[in-house]
């Protein structure tokens, strides 16, 4: 049942638990998955309670005001407090909405960013599962938030629903192109889609990361998978799809409680995902910048990096203004793609000669 | 060849923008809030803000003028004259106090704040004060009541003034009676003494 290729971090730790001997290896691995399932999930759940705080305490700062301060030291049981508040919430499904689809899209769309956790490098020995295609696995799972999110705005019956949930599958349909194409650069790069040898083949110093090692297409390739990953995470200034001065909250305007802070925390795991991606593929991921500092843990270094982009993310939000669909089409077709292509054609070049 | 160009510079300038703006946010990261928390911090109150009245009764003299000047009709004021018994010593500016005010009564939920009230008081008992935080569950509670009499004074007054009314009256009447009988004296004008 487990394939030697399928290496699980979750798997090896039970294996090794002499009380568990008794169960057949199915349940173990069975065992293991939920396991690694409950661990992911948390970490998603304590990342969006910082996340959101800091998120808040930046916005704050930058337009010179203080963010959240009253509860707890400076305000950081904020997110829990407001948390508690979600749970407590009348959970509320309007009368004429698809009740079916309207309960099952927030499940769907957080168990998209919930179900890229399994391929992520996050040390030398600590995947859940290395999988030979990883970042393709990434891509197509990553690809079926939409259904989700046009579940959500269509079953609502709501038109600022339809509207949101209409542009969210425009833009992320479009964004995957540049997307693809970025990461292709890096798989180009490294030879192989497994998460975990594209990480080994950037070892040896900063300079070897493929944003600096295939320098300038490499940094191009980066720079499009950032921005094109912003617009799929509907971040600002992307965030036509929940456009509060425009549409309410978009495909999130029905829901209240605890289901939309499902697709709120789909939003932070998301968040989390893009920047560990983009770490895995041109930062680095675990290795260490210089050999020096090889005694910091990889699970540090990537953490590290990740939360740095995840912080260019919330920087980013708090600067820019949103654009506008012809300019985010522009932007995605125009630009980032013919941009992609190059560093693709450049990168090929590199790698042949 | 120009829109060529133009393409490259757009690219350009948009990236250019962005850095401009994302160091403009990162210095203001630094920069020292302006916020001030409130309850615990307050920015102090210029000395001619208008808020809170406040009317020292023990300095009222009961004149009216207040009242008479208010735009929005606020103020509602009770007066009766003083007894001969009585004695309730002068204001601050000398004069002698000749009035009971069993009821001097400001309603903030009409108050206008324009603050002409206290330019007419002759004693300065009527003042705006720096107080702002006065929010009530109730409407009725914005009715500040200012007089320093209990309901058992005001009602023993209200009951004192009632007898020395029908007193005038009845010497009113005896008056009118004996100027009907004398013809030739002064007709009906003996109500008006003091």
């Amino acid at each position: 049942m487990i394939q030697a290729e399928y290496y699980n971090i979750f798997v090896k730790i039970i294996d090794q638990l002499a009380v568990l001997d008794f169960l057949p290896p199915v349940w173990k691995f069975i065992l293991a998955s939920v396991i690694a399932a409950l661990v992911f999930f948390h970490v998603i759940a304590i990342f969006a309670l910082v996340a959101i705080w800091v998120e808040r305490k930046v916005a704050g700062h930058i337009q010179d005001r203080l963010g959240p301060m009253e509860t707890g030291w400076h305000g950081v049981l904020q997110t829990l407090a407001d948390a508690i508040k979600l749970l407590i919430k009348e959970d509320i499904i309007a009368g004429g909405i698809d009740r079916r689809l309207f309960v099952l899209a927030p499940v769907i769309v957080f168990m998209t960013a919930l179900a890229v956790f399994v391929v992520f490098p996050v040390g030398e020995n600590f995947i859940v599962s290395d999988l030979n295609i990883g970042i393709l696995y990434i891509v197509a799972i990553s690809t079926l938030v939409v259904p989700g999110i046009i579940m959500a705005g269509w079953s609502s019956n709501n038109k600022w629903s339809l509207f949101g949930a209409m542009r969210s599958a425009a833009q992320i349909v479009s964004y995957e192109v540049p997307v693809g194409l970025a990461i292709v650069c890096a798989v180009m790069a490294a030879g192989s889609l497994s998460m975990q040898t594209i990480v080994e083949s950037q070892a040896g110093g900063f300079w070897n990361w493929f944003i600096f090692s295939k320098f300038p297409f490499g940094f191009i390739a980066f720079f499009i998978y950032f921005v094109a990953s912003l617009a799929e995470i509907n971040r600002t200034p992307f965030d036509l799809p929940e456009a509060e001065s425009e549409i309410v909250a978009g495909y999130m305007t029905e829901y209240s409680g605890m289901r939309w802070s499902f697709f709120f925390l789909a939003e932070y795991g998301n968040m989390l995902a893009v920047g560990a991606i983009a770490t895995t593929l041109f930062l680095g991921g675990w290795q260490t910048p210089i050999s020096l500092l090889s005694f910091i843990p990889g699970p540090v270094w990537f953490t590290a990096k990740t939360m740095f982009l995840v912080f260019v993310h919330i920087w980013l939000r708090w600067t820019l203004p949103r654009l506008r669909v012809d300019q985010l089409m522009y932007m995605c077709w125009k630009v980032l793609t013919p941009f992609a292509f190059v560093s693709i054609f450049g990168i090929g070049l590199w790698m042949t000669f | 060849m120009q829109s060529v160009n133009q393409y490259f510079l757009n690219i350009y300038i948009a990236i250019k923008s962005v850095l401009i703006g994302m160091s403009i946010t990162f210095r203001h990261l630094f920069t020292k809030s302006v916020t001030v928390q409130y309850p615990r911090e307050r920015l102090p109150i210029p000395g001619t803000s208008r808020n809170l009245l406040l009317n020292k009764i023990e300095d009222c003299i009961g004149c009216d003028q207040c009242v008479r000047v208010c735009p929005v009709n606020c103020i509602t004021m009770d007066t009766i004259k003083v007894f001969p018994e009585d004695d309730l010593g002068l204001a601050s500016d000398g004069s002698k106090k000749r009035l009971w005010l069993p009821r001097f009564d400001i309603d903030m939920a009409k108050c206008c704040y324009c603050g002409l009230c206290t330019y007419p008081c002759p004693t300065e008992c009527l003042i705006m004060t720096d107080e702002y935080e006065y929010a009530t569950y109730e409407r009725n509670d914005l009715v500040f009541k200012f007089t320093d009499l209990d309901p058992i004074q005001i009602a023993e007054l209200k009951e004192k003034d009632h007898i020395r009314s029908m007193e005038k009256e009845k010497k009113k009447l005896e008056t009118a009676k004996q100027a009907a009988a004398k013809p030739g004296k002064n007709g009906g004008k003996s109500g008006e003494g003091t």
